[in-house]
């Protein structure tokens, strides 16, 4: 069993509840800022590596991939220069917890990047930040030169022989640009289209030198390791999914927002007790636990924990703990229709397979919703979702196919009572 | 006359080159500011970005075209943009766009003869947990209802000339 929180608005991530901040790099230091920073700056390289490696951080930007390991994977003998790349695109619908940090909280982010690119080694580094969020760039670019003014930024970080410059570079309205290579094509003034891969970017990002990049939270976790030690973050989670995690929850429940506890918390506990249970109290009819693109649940999961492993062995994805929940009454097929719109929208248009089966997949569910569909179209729209999962280069068109599967496996009834009572039953078309 | 940055503008730009091994990737941070100065992309903004960064002008309208908040058509002086996606529309964004449609009588992607508003439907933006969410040119408003909608428009009906506080520390994008 994971310790619930009490307070699940405050954590170790979260420092601050709705509608606080810490936008002043003194406050940040009387409340323990800089330690962790000034702890790194006295190890070596390798053995802060090492120290993230044993914590394993699994990155919070929804793949899971651990950041030490990633890490590890720079060539030891390239002469290039090294570039660290912070995503802060938070494009994935439902999502919405980086948002915290640029806006509320951003010292805790920075000072993770500070320590990461002191241990691989890049002395500048890349924030990314979704063009939306004009707000959250203009407390970024104060806190960094905050934090310039202080010399904890600059020729000499806190003294030492260390430089690091934070560059925050915004980004101009496109989902697919959270991917991380078509990160790098943006930064570099390109349209986000996404890389082939190998080389990966760890042996050739951006402009061609080795890159790392990693998400908003997983730096907050870098920091919170230096801070507190790699066992004490491992027992704030769980032994293979390192940390607390941040837990977002919207639709509809009573208290949606944003939750920390350790990895492994049950959906129940992150419904029920934290949100205060659904609108109206009516029986949950979907859960989309990590963001639209993973695969729908159903309210028979909701004693599944949270994390990387057992929700995946549940059918779905953790992605980025973000929840979104519907109660009965909701037409799942306009719910998927949001969703299949978006992705349609925001595919590059790169590989075929995506750029025509997203706009097909959206056109499919668009006629069932409206009544206009023909009997055999849900096997269609799963053939057509079958055809784009693994044929892209990047993960968008799994992203676009996943909801669809599942929600037709799932609500395949209310699909069928679409096409045969040619109307929507919930009447939402 | 010719398009030119303000002084301000200049200096920004300034800025905004230094902080980068080369000029291309000085390209969408020169480009959202062109697009906050001139208030669109014309095909003359994207030149004289071209012109200003030595870049081939083909590399700055592939760019520019690619990205959905470089505006490359006028707005409203206050662009109201509805989240369509699904944690909104599970909050009833839906009825938000429908009723400000007819209260505007615009369409998404419209502006209404005054030029004072538009209108556009726009994907997630990020505040799912205080959904259904309008931007109101740089400005988020959050945790919308009918009601305050409605005093929204009002209240940016009346606002100054500079934009006013509705519309967020950037003013009229
Ligand atoms: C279509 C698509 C969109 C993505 N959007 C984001 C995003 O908005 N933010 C993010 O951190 N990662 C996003 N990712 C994941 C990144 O590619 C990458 O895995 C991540 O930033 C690595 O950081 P991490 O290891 O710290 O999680 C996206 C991936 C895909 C395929």
């Amino acid at each position: 069993m994971i310790a619930i929180p009490a307070n699940p608005t405050r954590g170790h991530l979260l420092r601050c509840g709705p509608g606080e901040s810490i936008l002043d790099l003194a406050r940040h230091q009387s409340m323990g800022g800089l330690v962790a920073l000034r702890k790194a700056l006295a190890m070596q390289p390798a053995a802060l590596i090492d120290e993230v490696k044993k914590a394993t951080i699994r990155g919070r930007g929804g793949a899971g991939f651990p950041a030490g390991t990633k890490w590890s994977f720079l060539p030891k003998d390239n002469p290039k220069p090294r570039y660290l790349v912070i995503n802060a695109d938070e494009g994935e619908p439902g999502t919405f917890k980086d948002r915290y940090f640029l806006e509320q909280d951003p010292f805790p982010l920075l000072e993770g990047i500070a320590i990461s690119a002191y241990a691989i080694g890049a002395h500048t580094a890349f924030l990314y930040v979704r063009g939306e969020f004009v707000h959250g760039i203009k407390v970024l670019e104060d806190a960094v030169e905050q934090m310039r003014k202080a010399g904890v930024l600059g020729r000499s970080v806190l003294g030492s022989p260390f430089a690091l410059e934070i560059v925050v570079h915004p980004g101009a309205g496109a989902y697919i640009c959270g991917e991380e290579s078509a990160l790098l094509e943006s930064i570099e003034g390109k349209p986000g289209r996404p890389r082939n891969r190998p080389p990966f970017p760890a042996v050739a990002g951006l402009w061609a030198c080795p890159t790392i990049i990693n998400n908003v939270e997983t730096m907050a976790c870098v920091r919170l390791v230096l801070q507190h030690g790699a066992d004490a973050f491992l027992a704030m989670g769980l032994p293979k999914d390192g940390g607390p995690k941040i837990y977002g929850l919207s639709g509809h429940v009573k208290r949606p927002g944003l939750y920390e506890a350790p990895l492994g918390l049950t959906l129940r506990t992150l419904i029920y007790d934290f949100g205060g249970g659904t609108i109206g109290d009516k029986p949950i009819k979907g859960i989309i636990p990590g963001g639209s693109s993973t695969p729908v649940l159903g309210p028979d999961a909701l004693d599944v924990a949270m994390d990387f492993e057992r929700i995946k062995a549940a059918g779905s994805m953790l992605g980025t703990a973000a929840a979104t929940i519907f109660t009965e009454g909701t037409c799942p097929v306009a719910v998927l229709l949001r969703i299949s719109r978006f992705y349609a929208h925001e595919s590059c248009g790169q590989c075929t397979p995506c750029r025509d089966g997203t706009g097909w997949l959206e056109r499919i569910v668009e006629s069932i919703e409206h009544g206009t569909a023909r009997p055999g179209d849900c096997d269609v729209l799963l053939s057509a979702a079958n055809q784009i999962m693994g044929n892209t280069i990047c993960a968008l068109g799994d992203a676009a196919a996943l909801p669809v599967i599942s929600f037709v496996n799932r609500f395949r009834d209310d699909f069928e009572a679409h096409i045969t009572g040619r109307a929507c039953p919930y009447g939402a078309a | 006359m010719a398009l030119a940055f303000s002084p301000d503008a200049d200096r920004e730009f300034d800025r905004i080159v230094r902080r980068y091994p080369n000029r291309r990737a000085a390209l969408i941070p020169t480009l959202v500011l062109a697009d906050r100065q001139f208030g669109y992309l014309s095909r003359e903004a994207m030149e004289y970005v071209a012109k200003r960064l030595e870049l081939p002008s083909a590399w700055v309208l592939s760019t520019a075209t690619f990205y959905t908040l470089l505006r490359k058509r006028p707005t409203g002086r206050f662009h109201l943009q509805v989240c369509v996606n699904v944690a909104c529309y599970l909050k009833g964004a839906d009825q938000l766009g429908d009723h400000l449609k007819k209260r505007l009588g615009i369409g998404f992607g419209e502006v209404t003869p005054d030029g004072l508003f538009s209108l556009e439907g726009v994907q997630c933006l990020a505040a799912c947990g205080t959904a259904p969410v309008i931007q109101v040119n740089d400005a988020y408003h959050e945790d919308m209802t009918l009601d305050k909608v409605d005093a929204l428009i009002e209240s940016l009906r009346t606002a100054p000339a500079d934009g006013g506080a509705a519309a967020g520390p950037g003013g009229a994008r």
